[in-house]
């Protein structure tokens, strides 16, 4: 039973799964996302973490049952969904997030707003009228987090953010995703870093060959004393098949 | 070696005396293949874009289509035009063979497919690499095709260059379908062929090389304006 349970949830996914040609991806995977819940999804590569992402997204193709609850008050919860390497289009930082704006339907009159209050968190304000293209590894990542953050989404879903980030950087992007779940943000996140999944979760999930093998909150996945499915994976003795 | 210094004597004589007959010619070269390249411009990016964002029911032959017509004879789009545009055509009540509104009908015919598969290629590359990220954010199929050609305009613009030149380069199509009449419907290359034709091959080189200073122009333009790039787009966005 993870902490935040008891929150309303926003997305359900029952037994979901993904194939690409032959090779299945994803199977049999059912949890819920519950409000204000941080989830890391750990496993080793190819184990279907990008996917289970897309899969919330709705970017894949799936079967099974994928459930959004609309929060109250909207239609459906909003997401937004920051890749490993950010795609950012070739105009300049304020255009980049003016035109997420623009294509989630917010009324004119607010994107400026909007936009200059999200660069303003990431700290990339003096930089607006810069190239996107042209800031450093970093600098993007915080960009594309200011893009998603601009949206108010309800749930931030996050592809290995820090993952082709040097330490310092990899350190400035964590803390503002730390800032943005504090801000009331569920967060689902794939990650290889286990130290990142310690700091920023509440609860992980972790997937193995593409199943769901453990889902538990974060203290008792990284506890020693419990033994369950990803002990193996923690200790390192997993094989890399 | 005498025939192409004679030429290129000629050449700069004939721009520096401004003789009218020839700005005549260039004036009407460019205004065709200018008129062509923005109908197909517009004709093309769009289809272009659509064939990249968009799976429908024929998809596949479509592309194969667009693809095979990049080897398009520019004669055979001048015959086709001709049989379209002749008295007894279906489109002959329209009276405009031999004009130069023929003339941009033939080659918009000749660019639109070149436009069209060079930009599927370019759409598809970048939706390859940002693809599901602007779908992330909200944008449909056509939407995120057309974001993509914004981030990619100066890949758009090399397209543009490209079907310009083959444009303005073409003699079959125009020949036919202008018919060469001086003063009317004569271009740059239907001009060097008639001067060929004639013997006077200094005059036609002549006209051959103003007509490559002429597309360097507009490519130097272009290379100057690039840098300045975005800031007309973007305000589609405003």
């Amino acid at each position: 039973m993870s902490p935040a349970a008891s929150a309303p949830p926003l997305i359900s996914l029952r037994d979901a799964g993904a194939r690409f040609g032959p090779t299945v991806a994803l199977r049999d995977v059912s949890f819920t996302v519950h409000r204000g819940e941080r989830l890391a999804v750990v496993g080793a590569n190819g184990s279907g973490k990008s996917t289970l992402l897309r899969l919330l997204h709705g970017l894949q193709a799936a079967q099974g049952e994928r459930e959004l609850h609309a929060p109250a008050g909207a239609a459906r919860p909003v997401l937004a969904m920051l890749f490993q390497r950010p795609f950012l289009l070739s105009v300049s930082v304020r255009w980049n997030v003016l035109i997420a704006l623009w294509l989630r339907g917010v009324p004119r009159r607010e994107r400026e707003a909007r936009c200059r209050d999200a660069l303003a968190r990431v700290g990339l304000l003096a930089m607006a009228p810069r190239q996107a293209r042209e800031l450093s590894g970093g600098q993007q990542q915080r960009l594309a987090l200011a893009r998603a953050w601009a949206l108010r989404p309800d749930v931030l879903l996050l592809d290995e953010p820090t993952a082709s980030l040097d330490p310092s950087a990899k350190r400035e992007v964590e803390s503002l995703i730390d800032e943005v779940a504090c801000d009331g943000t569920t967060l689902v996140m794939a990650t290889h870093n286990l130290g990142q999944a310690k700091r920023l979760a509440s609860r992980v999930l972790y997937l193995d060959a593409g199943r769901l093998a453990a889902d538990m909150p974060v203290k008792d996945f990284f506890d020693p004393a419990t033994n369950h499915a990803a002990s193996l994976f923690l200790k390192g003795e997993l094989p890399w098949t | 070696m005498t025939d192409i210094a004679d030429s290129l004597r000629l050449a700069f004589d004939l721009l520096l005396r401004g003789d009218t007959e020839l700005l005549g010619i260039v004036a009407l070269s460019l205004r065709v293949s200018l008129s062509a390249c923005l109908i197909g411009a517009i004709v093309g990016l769009l289809a272009g874009a659509a064939l990249a964002a968009t799976r429908f029911p024929g998809h596949g032959v479509l592309v194969w289509a667009v693809n095979t017509l990049l080897a398009l004879p520019s004669v055979v789009v001048g015959l086709l035009v001709y049989l379209l545009l002749s008295r007894s055509g279906p489109l002959g009540s329209w009276g405009i063979l031999f004009t130069p509104t023929a003339m941009v009908v033939a080659q918009s015919i000749l660019v639109v497919p070149l436009i069209a598969a060079l930009t599927r290629r370019l759409v598809l590359d970048g939706l390859r690499e940002g693809g599901d990220q602007l779908r992330s954010m909200g944008a449909g199929d056509m939407t995120a095709a057309l974001l993509m050609l914004l981030h990619e305009r100066l890949g758009g613009v090399t397209i543009l260059l490209t079907a310009f030149g083959r444009a303005v380069a073409e003699v079959g199509a125009v020949m036919v379908v202008g018919g060469n009449i001086a003063g009317v419907t004569r271009v740059m290359t239907t001009a060097i062929a008639l001067e060929t034709t004639k013997g006077d091959l200094p005059l036609a080189l002549a006209l051959g090389l103003v007509l490559l200073g002429v597309v360097g122009v507009i490519n130097a333009l272009i290379g100057l304006i690039q840098p300045r790039r975005g800031g007309v787009v973007q305000q589609a966005f405003a």
